[in-house]
């Protein structure tokens, strides 16, 4: 798991007898790369791809073989997320279909999870940093011992084939690499859209290998009494939007936030903000970007009076092509922005909007409207 | 009932400063707090505690010092405070952190009441990695509910419970059994403040202290660098981007030109993007 981080690395480093690499006799049949499917109510969370890509030049790395494991209740949905699994990439895929894991509960995961991973012997697991993934990984991982690494911005494979795991540290102000040296498996978590999408591609198959998980209802002591799924008009697609349009406190007031909602709506975009926004109440939580809020990967990111600090920025690196609109040229936004303006946001918004309606499909809009 | 709470003394890690040059962290002068996360499961304990009755114990692990943020608990209306405190925890990751936290906890249920919750916060600012949570309940085989917002019932004849948990794309109403662990949500309630007279009695409270020995941690190899599985073999800072922003020049031009000469260079940039807002606004 992953260290609260030791002040000084080095001087860490020294004591720690885990430095050298001694993998014990126990592990040294441990192979292949797993990604853990994440099927919550019939959907794949996309993350489970992204790992997929990400995966598959980990195992291509190591010479060995991509599987996808998928857990969930016995029916088409978990039979077609099998199917996916080769689509985007994975030589193999393990099925475990059983009532009990209709709906994700710790328990029955877990344990389940922590029996394939006895069984088939895995020397990565990789996972999604959603709340399922983290949930689950936290748990396996005790259970086995083994080292996990939380919320991977990079992950490689050094020379002597052990997983390099990179993530952020001390709120992002530094980055650091763990190594699980002498225990397997070496575990990772990842937060949706840090990866890409890989391509899908038609027309592949593969072996299945099917578990049986022997676990009943009356062993599991957790009941799901109701699920409330979100409202549409709640959920935030924000994560996966191709344009999004974002405000900071340059705006200066919750007013004001609005010119940022207005200009989402014209571009059909998503709307977001940095954290200071959150916690003055003017945008809900669930609309933060940044590294304790949502990782973001559109095409287009417009970010609206933020200053671009470092826990933004890692949120929204990923965007094709990042517009700032900020009055400080030498805001740290500039070192990162593909484009910037130094104007008034607060002014300009609206003038954007308005240019906006005007040029993309000007006709149709006439049409609808009249 | 008897709800304990861990909570993580943490660097105010929003005005943490990085050596430009040796790439260490300038820790002079950091101010540190709780966990601002484990504020929200010490209200929530709290609350319980009013409703039923019992007594809330705070528990962190860490360097002498730690104790300020217990210190702080207690301002808050905690009855007790635990430090965990041993060299031989230094540079735990979160697998030895929780195998040390869960030691305490039993013995906190045996030296004190037996325990029927244990809270953490969703996770820390500094270790950012929510596994301490799930690991002290794998370790004391407690049922695990993360991500909770609410705490919908308590049945203490029963041992049963009710919460809302945060679940992807919905919320989960889960009933389980007491002892269990929860970890809760940010933003679910509002930390309380403490009357004059509880903060008086804070001042002087006296904090248990336990070393490794005293908090009945038998497997020493579970602590500390031994008890860490992962390896932390380099620290670095983020490498910046070459290029800087491209700045559109405006001079002396009025909004609605600078959102023209603006739209013209996106567009141009990404060529497909017209098409695609195109499509997107035709429906
Ligand atoms: C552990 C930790 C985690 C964090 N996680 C996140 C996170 O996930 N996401 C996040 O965003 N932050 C996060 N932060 C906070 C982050 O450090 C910054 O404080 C925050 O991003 C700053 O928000 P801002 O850019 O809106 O505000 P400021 O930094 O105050 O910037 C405002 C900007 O607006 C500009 N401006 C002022 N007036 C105008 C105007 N009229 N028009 C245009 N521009 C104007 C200013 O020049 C300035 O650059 C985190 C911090 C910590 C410590
Ligand atoms: N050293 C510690 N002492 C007490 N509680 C801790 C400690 N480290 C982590 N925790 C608890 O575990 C939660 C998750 O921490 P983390 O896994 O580091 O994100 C925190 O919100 C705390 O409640």
């Amino acid at each position: 798991m992953t260290t609260t981080p030791a002040p000084k690395p080095a001087a860490a480093a020294g004591g720690r007898a885990g430095m050298k690499k001694e993998l014990p006799e126990k592990f040294r049949s441990y192979k292949h790369v797993w990604v853990f499917i994440e099927l919550e109510r019939g959907h794949v969370h996309p993350v489970s791809w992204e790992l997929m890509g990400e995966g598959r030049k980990l195992a291509d790395k190591l010479g060995v073989q991509l599987a996808g494991v998928v857990l969930g209740g016995a029916g088409e949905d978990t039979r077609a997320a099998v199917q996916e699994c080769y689509a985007y990439g994975a030589d193999v895929a393990y099925l475990v279909e059983s009532p009990v894991l209709a709906d994700y509960r710790n328990e029955p995961y877990s344990r389940c999870m922590m029996e394939l991973v006895n069984k088939f012997q895995p020397e990565i697991l990789l996972l999604g940093a959603t709340t399922l993934g983290r949930d689950l990984a936290g748990s396996v991982a005790t259970t086995l011992a083994t080292g996990l690494t939380a919320d991977c911005t990079e992950l490689a494979v050094d020379a002597d084939g052990s997983l390099a795991a990179t993530r952020p540290t001390f709120g992002g102000s530094l980055l650091c690499t763990i190594y699980t040296l002498n225990f397997r498996p070496q575990m990772a978590t990842v937060r949706p859209r840090v990866f890409s999408m890989p391509e899908r591609q038609e027309g592949k198959s593969g072996p299945v290998i099917e578990y049986e998980f022997k676990m009943i209802e009356d062993e599991i002591v957790t009941k799901l009494l109701q699920f409330i799924p979100d409202r549409d008009s709640n959920k935030s697609n924000l994560a996966y939007a191709d344009v999004v349009v974002a405000g900071g406190l340059g705006l200066g007031s919750a007013e004001n936030y609005q010119l940022v909602k207005d200009l989402a709506k014209a571009l059909g975009a998503e709307w977001g903000g940095s954290r200071p926004l959150v916690q003055r109440g003017w945008i809900p939580a669930d609309r933060q970007i940044g590294q304790t809020g949502k990782t973001i990967r559109p095409k287009l990111y417009i970010a609206a009076g933020i200053s671009g600090a470092i826990q933004h920025r890692v949120g929204v690196e990923g965007a094709d092509l990042i517009l700032a609109i900020n009055t400080d040229k030498n805001a740290p936004i500039m070192d990162f922005a593909h484009i910037g303006l130094i104007t008034d946001a607060v002014r300009f918004l609206p003038a954007l909007a308005k240019e906006v309606r005007q040029r993309i499909a000007p006709n149709t809009r006439s049409r609808l409207v009249g | 009932m008897h709800l304990v709470v861990c909570i993580k003394q943490v660097p105010d890690s929003a005005q943490i400063r990085v050596h430009p040059v040796t790439n260490t962290i300038m820790r002079q002068g950091v101010p540190t707090i709780i966990n601002p996360y484990d504020l929200f499961a010490i209200e929530a304990a709290l609350r319980l505690r009013d409703k039923h009755g019992g007594k809330v114990t705070v528990l962190t692990m860490g360097p002498p010092m730690a104790e300020d943020s217990l210190r702080r608990a207690l301002t808050y209306g905690v009855d007790r405070a635990v430090l965990l405190t041993d060299r031989a925890f230094a540079g735990s990751d979160t697998l030895a952190t929780s195998y040390a936290l869960s030691q305490a906890i039993l013995k906190i249920g045996q030296t004190y009441e037996p325990v029927d919750i244990v809270f953490t916060g969703k996770q820390t600012i500094d270790g950012d990695t929510a596994q301490v949570g799930p690991g002290i309940a794998k370790r004391l085989d407690l049922q695990q509910l993360t991500y909770v917002s609410g705490v919908n019932e308590v049945n203490l004849e029963g041992k049963t419970i009710t919460v809302e948990r945060r679940a992807e794309g919905g919320v989960q109403i889960l009933k389980s059994n007491l002892p269990c662990l929860i970890t809760m949500l940010e933003g679910t309630n509002e930390i309380r403040r403490g009357s004059i007279d509880v903060a008086l009695a804070a001042a002087r409270a006296e904090i248990v202290t336990w070393n490794a020995a005293a908090a009945g941690v038998a497997e020493m190899g579970k602590c500390g660098l031994k008890g860490s599985p992962t390896v932390v073999k380099r620290v670095f800072a983020p490498s910046p981007r070459a290029d800087k922003a491209k700045i559109i020049d405006i001079g002396g031009l009025t909004p609605d030109a600078i959102a023209t000469k603006t739209l013209d260079e996106i567009f141009n940039r990404l060529p497909t993007i017209e098409k695609e807002l195109t499509a997107m606004a035709q429906g």
